[in-house]
């Protein structure tokens, strides 16, 4: 990386910062960002631009004072200051509260968010003391939130990474386009929930509802009660040995292991069979061509 | 109808796409010549007795009891080479030939996301200067 000040890059354009860190504006071809890693990187668990915060540092936020903008400005800026635990009092339904955090931080909201809620988040560990809205941690990188009750519709949309976790029930296309991470529902859950899911887990210890898993792409869905009925492409399997003991292992560490273990569980999967890699055949190509 | 039942092939050896580089097993893969699907087991999940040192320091200072996003990281094979997908640099990084590799997928994925968390989080990865770029100051 050149060797620029961030002075100096504050003052320049953005054009010229890109110019000046070596990045290359013109048009790549083929493999030439090749990266290797080194077996003697330096170890180190966050990220160089994190704030270090400390857990048992322990502030308080009362909602009420702060807009959402606000709100989130003000989380950033006690990070800044090193607290490591937030408590956010009084959140009465406001959305987006706690966006885009990108480091490790403990949040607990005492109250219900709005929708959502903790999205775009990457290791942070939130604990919900109340209900969500729709679209609770839409996004997510890493970490993991817990919802003490029930959630709205789309829990976990597009989630890429991290825990989830609703206690209660959740509303319909739970994990809608999930493509990591795990989300577990300690209740049932609507219809249309993995909907094009691509990739990661997702627990249901109660029902599903109806077309669970359509079109998804892969990942897997965990039941523990009655599917009421499956998507298209998506189809039961074996539940393995490593299955049963990851689900006991996860579901113990959120308090939601079934009193009768998850032997009972339905494992769900792609059956692959809207795999469209080759929906032309060559010939077809060349007519079309 | 074209396109409507999956015609890849299974993955049955851990160094199958070490020895081969295309990948190209089913008759499908040999007539369109490429390979279809991951080349590893996306929902495979770790199996925790085989936890690093590292891993394990890593999960303590996060605050988490078990590898959280990591557990969709896996070793996966690029051009008959071991790689891992990085998201933050939306590309693959090599595993260096120097280290050399265990027998079985579950001890690869765990060298994996070490070697990742290692990667992403020194001055050297390419978000680094992505940001310096593109933040807003």
């Amino acid at each position: 990386m050149a060797n620029v000040s961030d002075d100096e890059l504050k003052a320049m354009t953005q054009e010229e910062r890109v110019t000046a860190l070596g990045m290359r504006t013109d048009q790549l071809a083929g493999r030439a960002m090749r990266v290797e890693f080194d077996p003697d990187e330096e170890e180190r668990f966050e990220y160089p631009w994190a704030p270090q915060v400390d857990f048992n540092k322990r502030g308080e936020i009362d909602a009420d004072d702060f807009d959402t903008t606000g709100l989130n400005r003000q989380i950033r800026a006690m990070m800044a200051e090193g607290y490591g635990t937030i408590v956010l009092k009084n959140p009465r339904g406001k959305h987006s509260v706690g966006v885009g955090i990108l480091t490790r931080l403990n949040l607990i909201i005492e109250g219900s968010c709005g929708y959502f809620a903790v999205g775009l988040i990457d290791g942070v560990n939130v604990r919900v003391n109340g209900r969500v809205g729709w679209s609770c941690g839409e996004n997510m990188m890493a970490g993991t939130i817990v919802v003490e009750k029930n959630a709205g519709s789309t829990f976990g949309a597009a989630i890429r990474g991290g825990d989830l976790v609703c206690k209660g029930s959740v509303g319909s296309r739970t994990g809608i386009d999930q493509k990591g991470g795990t989300i577990i529902v300690g209740g049932d859950t609507g219809a249309l929930s993995g909907f094009m899911m691509q990739r990661g887990r997702m627990v249901v210890c109660g029902n599903a509802g109806k077309n669970l898993g359509d079109s998804m792409y892969d990942g897997t869905i965990f039941v523990g009660g009655k599917i009421q009925s499956c998507g298209v492409d998506a189809v039961e399997a074996e539940l393995t040995d490593l299955d049963k003991a990851w689900l006991t292992r996860k579901l113990t560490q959120y308090d939601l292991l079934p009193a009768k273990g998850v032997d009972h569980f339905t494992k769900i999967v792609a059956g692959k069979q809207l795999w469209n890699y080759d929906n032309l055949e060559p010939n077809e190509k060349k007519l079309i061509l | 109808m074209a396109g409507t039942r999956y015609r890849g092939s299974e993955i049955k050896d851990v160094d199958q796409f070490i020895k081969d580089k295309q990948g190209l097993q089913s008759e499908r893969e040999k007539e369109i010549g490429q390979h279809i699907g991951y080349r590893y087991d996306v929902n495979l999940v770790p199996d925790y007795a085989r936890l690093t040192p590292f891993l394990a320091k890593y999960i303590e200072i996060m605050g988490w009891s078990d590898l959280n996003w990591l557990e969709d990281v896996h070793m996966g094979y690029e051009d008959g080479a071991p790689a891992v997908f990085d998201r933050n640099n939306n590309g693959w990084v090599s595993i260096p030939k120097s280290i050399s590799l265990p027998d079985n997928q579950q001890d690869r994925d765990m060298i994996a996301r070490e070697l990742l968390i290692k990667f992403q989080m020194s001055d050297r990865h390419p978000l680094v200067s992505l940001r310096k770029a593109y933040m807003k100051f």
